[in-house]
């Protein structure tokens, strides 16, 4: 392999860092996204002509938004579809226009903002949100997000240039909310975020992926949006994937089995993860907000900086799923509540609460329904009843892991085990996942 | 840019929506000097439909298609983007009822 110039790693590296937010200004400056993505090819290609000739600009990624933008005008005026996107009207107002001003780090964080809460706005269908998010924000390729999907590549490729259109057509604006608007646009963005955690979550197994982990492609998105906007929920919410990732080690076994968390190697958890997770979720429940995902990510809090299930504090986890309950009122969370009050007030609590849901018509075609009260009936004696629920738990699962393991837990039911074995370890507590309104495994 | 806002509203919560709070509504869009145009519609009873298919008319009593939230009525706004046309179209009061489909108009090439 030859070996590569300094100037040529230079550009690499900016490309890496910065062209996320080259592009971010461009689409502002552009006014559309496929306009804005040309541009940003095309400075790049120049500066790996021009560079080498004329030294490493100063301030780089102004040179880069600068020569973009020239480039795209330029190129628009030729085809004479020329419009007048941003008030610039020709060639004398780029050389009047401040480069430098383009990069000015507060304009790049807001164009950066702006980007996300354009990809992620409610008037494009959900998927289109994610992959749009994917692409645009993340710098994923079409052909990794569909990978990581298990989307056909056309398809993910299709719903991308249908979203990219609406946004031209439907002409959604290039903005930052409003302050009245905020809350809820907030919520889409961080409904796509933890969307995308959760299917790297899932996918820990099976799908893996050519060169992006969707979970740390998560987490990186929530990063960027709690340094641009530090909201309690956002805060939350990274919390909440910080906590969940920190256990990525000891969840599954070598061969590929599921680890329910009381039976996890605690030692193989991610300290530093829990106490960043931690000391967000503080900072998170100091502004007395208390949101979806800082409530959950305080859960997961309490979870993690338990020495053992044992010692976990139950009390407090249920008063928290209380809470939760207030401002996320869903059976699934309910269902989770259920579980948590099991461990504190013992199975036959637990088990009343459970069939309280099943009995009045929710969750009966959720799997990890039936999978709790399955372990619920099991650590009371109730051998028959469990069995039938493990059985009902597995026709519901498709995941192979979750498969094996209910399988073996009905293996264990079947063979007549002593339910005198089954100690407050060995109970069904399980931080499911709810914000997706789908639970991950139970670890 | 022009949007057509179009109201959908299941029959029997057409009387759920007051004529004068659509008559204020309307006029809030006109003081604006954002409307463009806008009505009620009769109900899908005294809808007929027309389709001409090799040179032959055709006309059929009721609606084009059979759904349960009917087309109750139309604003066309002039909004500067779909954000802005949004806000708008949440304040039709039928939007609290039923549906309103928010639409931007083409212009066509001729």
């Amino acid at each position: 392999m030859a070996p590569t110039d300094p100037v040529h790693e230079t550009v690499n590296a900016v490309y890496l860092s910065d062209s996320r937010r080259v592009l971010a200004t461009l689409i502002r400056l552009l006014g559309d996204f496929d306009a804005a993505e040309e541009a940003l090819h095309e400075a790049f290609r120049a500066a790996l002509e021009q560079w080498p000739r004329d030294g490493v600009p100063a301030n780089p990624r102004a040179w880069l938004v600068s020569t973009g933008r020239f480039k795209a005008i330029d190129s628009m005026r030729r085809q004479a579809r020329f419009d007048p996107l941003d008030g610039a009207g020709g060639a004398a107002d780029i050389a009047v226009e401040d480069a430098a001003a383009w990069a000015d780090e507060e304009a790049v964080e807001d164009d950066r903002l702006r980007l996300i809460f354009t990809c992620c706005h409610p008037a494009l269908a959900p998927d289109a949100q994610v992959a749009l998010t994917l692409r645009e924000v993340c710098g994923l390729t079409t052909e990794e997000i569909a990978h990581a999907f298990l989307t056909p590549a056309p398809t993910l490729a299709q719903r991308i240039v249908r979203a990219k259109a609406k946004i031209r057509d439907a002409r959604i604006p290039y903005q930052v909310p409003t302050e009245a608007e905020l809350s809820e646009r907030l919520g889409a963005v961080l409904r796509v975020v933890y969307l995308v955690f959760n299917e790297g979550y899932a996918a820990s197994s099976g799908a893996s992926l050519t060169r992006h982990d969707l979970s740390a492609e998560a987490i990186r998105l929530g990063r960027l949006l709690y340094e641009l906007l530090p909201d309690p929920e956002v805060a939350g919410l990274l919390a909440l994937m910080l906590l969940h990732e920190s256990r990525r080690a000891a969840r599954t076994s070598p061969s590929g089995e599921l680890i329910l968390l009381e039976e996890q190697d605690r030692a193989r958890w991610d300290r530093a993860q829990i106490a960043e997770g931690a000391g967000l979720v503080r900072e998170a429940l100091a502004s007395r907000r208390f949101g979806q995902y800082s409530l959950q990510a305080a859960i997961a809090a309490v979870h993690a900086e338990a020495p053992s299930t044992s010692a976990t504090d139950w009390a407090e986890i249920v008063g928290l799923y209380d809470a939760l309950l207030q401002v996320l009122p869903s059976p699934v969370v309910e269902l989770n509540r259920a579980v948590a009050v099991a461990m504190r007030d013992g199975p036959a609590a637990g088990l009343a609460l459970v069939d309280a849901i099943l009995g009045r018509g929710d969750l009966t075609e959720y799997r990890l329904a039936h999978a709790a009260r399955a372990e619920l009936c099991r650590r009371l004696g109730k051998t028959a009843e469990a069995r039938a629920a493990f059985e009902r738990a597995l026709a519901l699962t498709r995941q192979e892991p979750e498969r094996r393991f209910l399988q073996r837990r009905l293996a264990e039911v079947t063979g007549g085990s002593d339910p005198d074995q089954a100690t407050v370890d060995s109970g069904p507590a399980r931080t499911t996942k709810m914000g997706a309104g789908r639970a991950g495994p139970a670890g | 840019m022009k949007y057509l806002c179009l109201v959908y509203l299941e029959q029997q919560k057409l009387h759920a929506v007051p004529d004068g709070e659509c008559f204020a509504c309307g006029n809030s869009f006109r003081q604006r000097g954002v409307l463009l145009a806008a009505e009620a519609l009769q109900p899908i009873d005294t809808a007929t439909t027309v389709r001409v298919r090799n040179g032959r008319v055709s006309v059929t009593d009721g609606p084009f298609a059979e759904t349960k939230e009917q087309l109750a009525g139309f604003y066309l706004l002039d909004a500067r983007d779909l954000n802005e046309a949004i806000q708008m179209a949440a304040k039709i009061p039928p939007a609290r009822e039923g549906s309103v489909e928010v639409r931007p108009v083409r212009e066509l090439n001729t």
